[in-house]
């Protein structure tokens, strides 16, 4: 048994350690794909033979607030060389936060052969792996793409008003201060996008990265659910609604709670604190 | 309105004469690779909250050192060891603000993170590097109200 499947989680082939990544680096069945908050750190050294996937300049559509569509997702796909059964290895900066944002983007097209680098780049980093510059270069595929599909993994404003009113669970990922919205509050602070703080009425407070390790690896599914579950009151069988403010972080949890806990019904709220901030009609709670 | 520092000037026209990404990422880099963490006689760990600048997720640090002229020398902790643009904004305004007018580091406008990193940073990030920008030019406010 692995270190990774020792940890108990219901899927343990969603994550592959930096060890598996190394062992892959020429395997044409496997493309690595780094995603990053910061866009400096891809250029200035990655994985070698991984492209990079920026959340600003590819997975969104650049007129409306929205991802790219099917079309829009074919020509990406082609660019980075994979066909519908590579297996996409996704990785990045800060505790591999934008990387599920990438992989969480790549599942509403259907992709499912993904999976998560554990500990992020930071671990290949800290581990003495190597490292280059040179952005490679793969043959454009025919990939084609299924439509995107919002309905699984997705939830809109409606729909969160909804489960706000059904008494759905919802958890909201962000750090303690924008919870409650103190940040708001706090002269010092930038404007964080939103007229109001606070947080969605009945959501839990499960800020993400208490889901990894100092070292940036997930923590064991033990420890999972008793953040998520003895914590914030889920249930696996819970309809389950996560947002942050854009929801980047939010599809960190949702990641964690889909392919480590397992739970089938959990849908990231992507318009998250910077629509439901804004939006007028509905309630929030501070 | 007083001018902005005259290095901090200089350093905007060489990034305005920018018209390609990568040569803006590269020039970046070279910048971060440029980067020097605080003197150990300035601070040491755990550093003091009152000195980490709010919304940056990199958990960037700021000091300011007084000169004998009455100027400040700015000095930087970036603690997210990969922190590339935090430390690229550190090493400008290190290289920039120290020494420069009080007055004129107090007006810096925090939209010079958009001239130095161009239009497509995130919120998130934006808003971390803006917070920099305006720590500094707090402390040189700051400064001014104590006088030399």
């Amino acid at each position: 048994m692995s270190e990774i499947e020792s940890r108990g989680y219901a899927h343990p082939d969603a994550l592959v350690s930096t060890e598996w990544v190394a062992q892959h680096l020429n395997d044409p069945a496997v493309r690595l794909v780094e995603s990053n908050e910061d866009p400096l750190v891809y250029p200035q050294g990655h994985i070698p033979g991984a492209v990079e996937v920026d959340w600003t300049r590819d997975l969104n559509d650049p007129l409306r607030r929205d991802y790219l569509g099917r079309e829009g997702f074919e020509a990406l796909a082609r660019r980075i060389g994979i066909e519908r059964d590579t297996t996409v290895v996704f990785y990045g900066d800060r505790n591999n936060w934008w990387a599920t944002y990438a992989l969480w983007v790549f599942q509403l097209f259907g992709h499912d052969k993904v999976k998560v680098m554990d500990g992020g780049s930071l671990k290949w980093h800290q581990e003495g792996r190597p490292l280059t510059t040179d952005v490679p270069a793969y043959p454009a595929t025919h990939y084609k793409a299924a439509d995107r599909d919002d309905s699984r993994i997705r939830a809109f404003r409606d729909q969160v008003l909804k489960h706000v009113e059904g008494k759905g669970r919802l958890i909201d990922v962000r750090s303690p201060e924008e919870y409650t919205g103190e940040r708001l509050h706090m002269p010092a602070y930038p404007n964080e996008g939103a007229l109001r703080g606070g947080h969605i009425p009945g959501a839990a407070n499960v800020p993400w990265a208490r889901a990894v390790n100092e070292d940036g690896t997930f923590k064991t599914s033990e420890e999972l659910r008793g953040l998520y579950e003895n914590g914030a009151g889920l249930s696996p069988k819970d309809d389950v609604v996560v947002y942050c403010r854009i929801g980047e972080r939010s599809s960190h949890t949702w990641f964690v709670l889909t392919r480590l806990l397992g739970y089938d019904r959990v849908r990231n709220y992507d318009g998250s604190w910077t629509e439901w901030g804004n939006l007028v009609g509905v309630p929030i709670e501070r | 309105m007083a001018e902005i520092p005259s290095k901090l000037a200089d350093t905007l026209d060489a990034f305005a004469m920018i018209g390609d990404r990568g040569e803006r990422i590269q020039l970046l880099i070279d910048i971060a690779n440029r980067f020097r963490e605080v003197p150990p006689e300035i601070a040491q760990r755990p550093f003091d909250k009152e000195h980490q600048v709010p919304a940056c997720e990199s958990q960037a640090y700021v000091w300011g050192e007084r000169r004998p002229d009455g100027t400040l020398d700015f000095h930087f902790a970036v603690e997210n060891p990969q922190g590339v643009s935090a430390k690229a904004m550190a090493a400008v305004l290190r290289d920039t603000a120290s020494g420069a007018p009080l007055e004129q580091v107090a007006g810096i406008s925090q939209d010079v993170v958009y001239k130095i990193f161009g239009n497509e940073l995130s919120m998130g990030k934006s808003m971390g590097l803006m917070g920099m920008v305006g720590m500094v030019s707090t402390l040189a406010r700051k400064a001014q109200e104590e006088g030399g």
